[in-house]
């Protein structure tokens, strides 16, 4: 019955009419589900602004979380590169086989979702017993040095992966036709090397950027309530209106206000990147490469490995991993153990909330492969031509750029204005606005990669377009679709800034840890029952969660491989 | 100046000697080609020359000077790269001139090596065009210029043709010779084509699975083979198998199936089993069965037109197969199935003992 519908179809692919409808129904989704809304969303709401203008000092207050907000994403995107590059040098060039290891460590705090690593860095920075031990006391106490420190944390990752890929698909013939020029080999990276790999390099910085923008839950943990940006000030507004504190025309107006800014000015400063990243040139610099060749040779290159070592492993590693201090101690001590896996007392809210979770990513996850696929196809083929694929593939960018509390903040005055919307599409709606984008990057991309020559190969042996895709298509760019379902999951696992804002009963894990964080911190008002033992395990119960799907999905993809 | 000298390189990846002991003296001033089929160790030869892979051990001078331990920036050499890699994100020009620059010459020294190197290429348009908008042809200007700019005194060249079509590949391979020679540099050229290996160098080594084979002028390779592969893979031979059953003067050789035919002594013994090497262009071939001693007979049994030669295949008494080559346009052609008889001058063909691996496995590339 399946085989014959199959049949079918496969018959009718070769139509345009079928080919151009699915295509058509992938773009109007993305418009209409994806794109819009959280767009429409914020304009509709754009007069409540006007409830604001009498309170400057809450316009002030705005404007400073905001401009706190730019000025940290650029100096984290900035350290990253600077502290990412040498390490994505080293796991590319380096000869040692333990650099595989390095290569799969340098993914962990990905993996960790960003509320319960806000935790871990909490914990060993500025809690008596981390790393403050030593120095008697609080040694980076919260604020906006820790705020740095976690962004740093949480999209280290994301710049050496990008940088690791484009060094290996980087030509070293370049490198070597420079050494044999008569540059040393620091003029060779300067003046070659790096100007052939700047579009991963922009790209690097423009995401390690954009989720620094977007960070919402850790960064509430660990800014205390002596820092402000963008999205704490929009998370604190919303505690405020549900505590009562503020009217809803503050509320409104103050989030419109600052959600409007935020995005407008990350708009701009994505495009200005994209058009001054472009244009920018490295001086030769006359008379550097005298300089550089004395720094070149190997006590240099020693120095800068074990520079790149260091901070990754003082700074990135150790901190993202020390949760599992607590949550070890928790287990040691039985009790909280049992309870945590009988469900007793807060437990039950816990695994309610995990399954909210790892439920919502995994709905999340397909979504996103059924939608995304066309889309790629679509943007790598260019097959509405060359303009409307680059206004597609701009558009596509969108989601990514906007910070994405206020994503969520958009997206909920949109469906709010549709009545009866469930809570939990909107959920899902708000996850797949923020990881749509990644999918279709990852896989059109892999489609660029393959010829098509190879589709028209397979055409002219008498396939049709959907066997073409089965037989062809699909498996050669299985690997990638899994790496682009890897990150839509984890990034929806982790996702706190948009879940805020479109939530008011739904808390999903990430939503929990940050809840149970800050009422032992004090924060807000005590929950019952929760200790700092208890959200260390809950804490470690989520990495571990975390970790083994990644270990089935990285398996899954190895199987894809061979 | 620049000698270039190996002294016992052996390079290894894994199990397999990439290089396995090579000992070379390239002279000053001398056009050297490495030839051989892929996978001989050539392209690896080159690059430690050049530093960009280190030996496992061995010496390698530069001149007098040991350079072995030497990053490729200091060896003062100038490499063209089978694949060009010329800069993406520089123009024509801008490639041209990065060697004087990181060499922190003056920006009006630059300009004047530049221009020089580019008339010694004879391109002096398009300067400001990227490389990916330049034709094959240019691209290979180009990079030989950037490789020259550098003022380098020693000239590598890793396949420097093989991206090119045949009709540009033969133009531009006596320009590079003639460059090389009016520069007075020492160049060596790695290449697969022996045609090309031919008609440029000076001297060329034949190398076979990370060894030399034989180092000779093209004439000597050509005219003396030393080897049953050398004889096979510069220019074209014909292989009979055979013993030799008398030396006296001459070597007696017994081909397959009985049949007796001279050759030049060498010094393989009565009794020996040997492979006799005839090229397919001293043959001479007559129509008929003509009584003539030490000749071969048999029928044609294909022909194929090539142009300026008719190749003739033919099927021998004993069954051998012998292919001849003959002008196609100064002679009669012969006919498929026509009885032939055959000689050839008997110092031009070559008698090896039959090799221990077998002859498939010897003459392998």
């Amino acid at each position: 019955m399946l085989s014959k519908l199959w049949n079918k179809l496969n018959a009718l692919s070769s139509k345009k009419p079928l080919k151009y409808t699915l295509y058509l129904s992938a773009i109007i989704i993305f418009f209409a589900i994806i794109l819009i809304p959280p767009i429409l969303g914020i304009l509709i709401k754009v007069p409540t602004i006007g409830n604001i203008t009498s309170q400057p000092a809450l316009m002030n207050t705005a404007l400073g979380a905001i401009s706190n907000s730019f000025s940290i994403a650029l100096i984290v995107a900035a350290l990253d590169l600077l502290a990412g590059v040498p390490l994505a040098w080293l796991i590319t060039r380096g000869k040692s086989r333990w650099l595989t290891i390095l290569d799969t460590l340098a993914d962990l705090p990905f993996v960790v979702p960003t509320a319960a690593l806000g935790y871990s860095l909490l914990l060993f920075w500025s809690s008596g017993g981390g790393i403050s031990s030593f120095f008697g006391g609080s040694l980076i106490s919260p604020g906006w040095l820790l705020v740095m420190l976690l962004h740093f944390t949480f999209s280290f990752p994301v710049v050496v992966r990008i940088m690791v890929g484009a060094m290996l698909d980087y030509k070293m013939e370049y490198e070597r036709a420079s050494r044999t020029l008569g540059a040393p080999p620091l003029t060779a990276s300067r003046t070659v090397t790096f100007p052939i790999i700047k579009p991963s390099l922009i790209a690097a910085f423009s995401l390690a950027f954009a989720r620094s923008l977007s960070e919402t839950g850790a960064t509430f943990i660990v800014a205390g309530a002596v820092f402000m940006n963008g999205p704490v000030f929009l998370q604190t507004l919303s505690n405020e209106f549900k505590s009562g504190a503020i009217p809803i025309g503050t509320y409104e107006g103050a989030t419109v206000f600052a959600s409007l800014i935020l995005i407008g000015v990350s708009l701009a400063i994505f495009a200005l990147i994209r058009i001054i990243g472009q244009r920018v040139k490295l001086p030769f610099g006359h008379g550097l490469p005298f300089f550089e060749k004395k720094l070149s040779y190997k006590k240099a290159a020693w120095s800068r490995n074990s520079i790149a070592l260091f901070v990754f492993i003082v700074i990135v590693l150790i901190p993202s991993l020390f949760v599992a201090l607590p949550a070890f101690q928790a287990i040691v001590s039985g009790t909280s153990l049992i309870q945590a896996f009988t469900g007793a007392g807060i437990w039950a809210s816990f695994w309610q909330s995990l399954f909210l979770s790892y439920g919502l990513a995994a709905i999340v996850t397909v979504l996103g492969i059924v939608l995304g696929i066309p889309m790629a196809i679509l943007l790598a083929r260019k097959t509405f031509g060359k303009w409307p694929s680059a206004i597609l593939d701009t558009l596509i960018n969108v989601p990514i750029i906007v910070p994405s509390i206020a994503l969520g903040v958009s997206l909920k005055f949109f469906w709010q204005s549709i009545p009866g919307v469930p809570e939990f599409l909107l959920l899902v709606f708000a996850h797949l606005a923020i990881t749509y984008p990644y999918f279709v990057r990852s896989m059109s991309a892999a489609m660029e990669r393959i010829s098509v020559d190879m589709e028209e190969a397979a055409r002219t042996l008498g396939a049709k377009p959907f066997t073409v895709f089965r037989s062809i298509v699909l498996p050669l760019t299985k690997y990638s679709i899994l790496s682009g379902a890897i990150i839509v999951f984890t990034r929806s696992v982790s996702e706190t800034g948009a879940t805020l804002a479109v939530t008011s009963k739904l808390q999903t894990a990430p939503v929990l840890v940050v809840n149970w964080v800050n009422s032992v911190r004090g924060v807000i008002p005590p929950i019952p029952g929760v200790t700092s033992l208890t959200v260390g395990l809950a804490c470690g119960i989520l990495i571990l969660f975390s970790f083994i799907i990644l270990l089935v999905l990285r398996l899954l993809t190895r199987k894809g491989k061979a | 100046m620049p000698d270039v000298r190996t002294v016992n390189v052996t390079k290894k990846y894994g199990k397999i000697f990439a290089l396995d002991n090579v000992s070379l003296t390239i002279h000053d001033k001398e056009y050297f080609s490495l030839l051989g089929p892929s996978g001989c160790g050539k392209t690896t030869l080159l690059r430690l020359i050049a530093g960009l892979i280190e030996p496992d051990s061995g010496e390698i001078y530069i001149g007098d000077r040991r350079v072995d331990k030497d990053p490729p920036e200091d060896r003062d050499i100038g490499f063209v790269f089978q694949t060009f890699a010329l800069f993406p994100h520089m123009t024509a020009w801008g490639n041209v001139i990065y060697g004087p620059k990181v060499k922190n010459y003056g920006q009006k020294q630059a300009d004047t090596i530049g221009h020089e190197v580019l008339a010694l290429v004879k391109l002096d348009e398009r300067l400001n065009a990227y490389p990916s908008e330049l034709s094959g042809g240019m691209m290979q200007r180009i990079a030989v210029a950037r490789a020259l700019a550098a003022g380098a005194k020693t000239l590598l060249l890793d396949e420097p043709l093989g991206q090119l079509d045949a009709k540009v590949r033969n133009e531009i391979r006596y320009e590079i010779r003639r460059m090389a020679k009016d520069l007075k540099l020492t160049a060596i050229h790695v290449t697969h084509d022996q045609a090309e290996a031919m008609s440029i160098s000076d001297r060329i080594a034949v190398m076979k699975k990370g060894k030399i084979v034989q180092i000779g002028t093209p004439q000597e390779l050509y005219m003396h083979p030393n080897s049953l592969f050398v004889a096979h893979f510069i220019g074209e031979s014909n292989f009979l198998e055979g013993y030799i059953t008398k030396t006296n003067g001459y070597s007696e050789v017994e081909l397959r199936d009985g049949l007796n035919i001279k050759a030049l002594n060498t010094e393989i013994k009565e009794g020996e089993r040997i492979v006799l090497a005839i090229r397919p262009e001293i043959c001479e071939m007559k129509t008929g069965h003509i009584s003539i001693e030490n000749a071969l007979f048999g029928k044609i049994d294909k022909i194929t037109f090539e142009g300026t030669l008719v190749r003739y295949e033919i099927r021998l008494e004993n069954g051998d197969r012998l292919v001849i080559n003959r002008p196609s346009l100064t002679e009669t052609w012969a006919e498929i199935g026509q009885e032939v008889t055959i000689t050839y001058p008997l110092d031009k063909a070559h008698l090896f003992s039959y090799p221990e691996a077998g002859l498939t496995e010897e003459i392998a590339v």
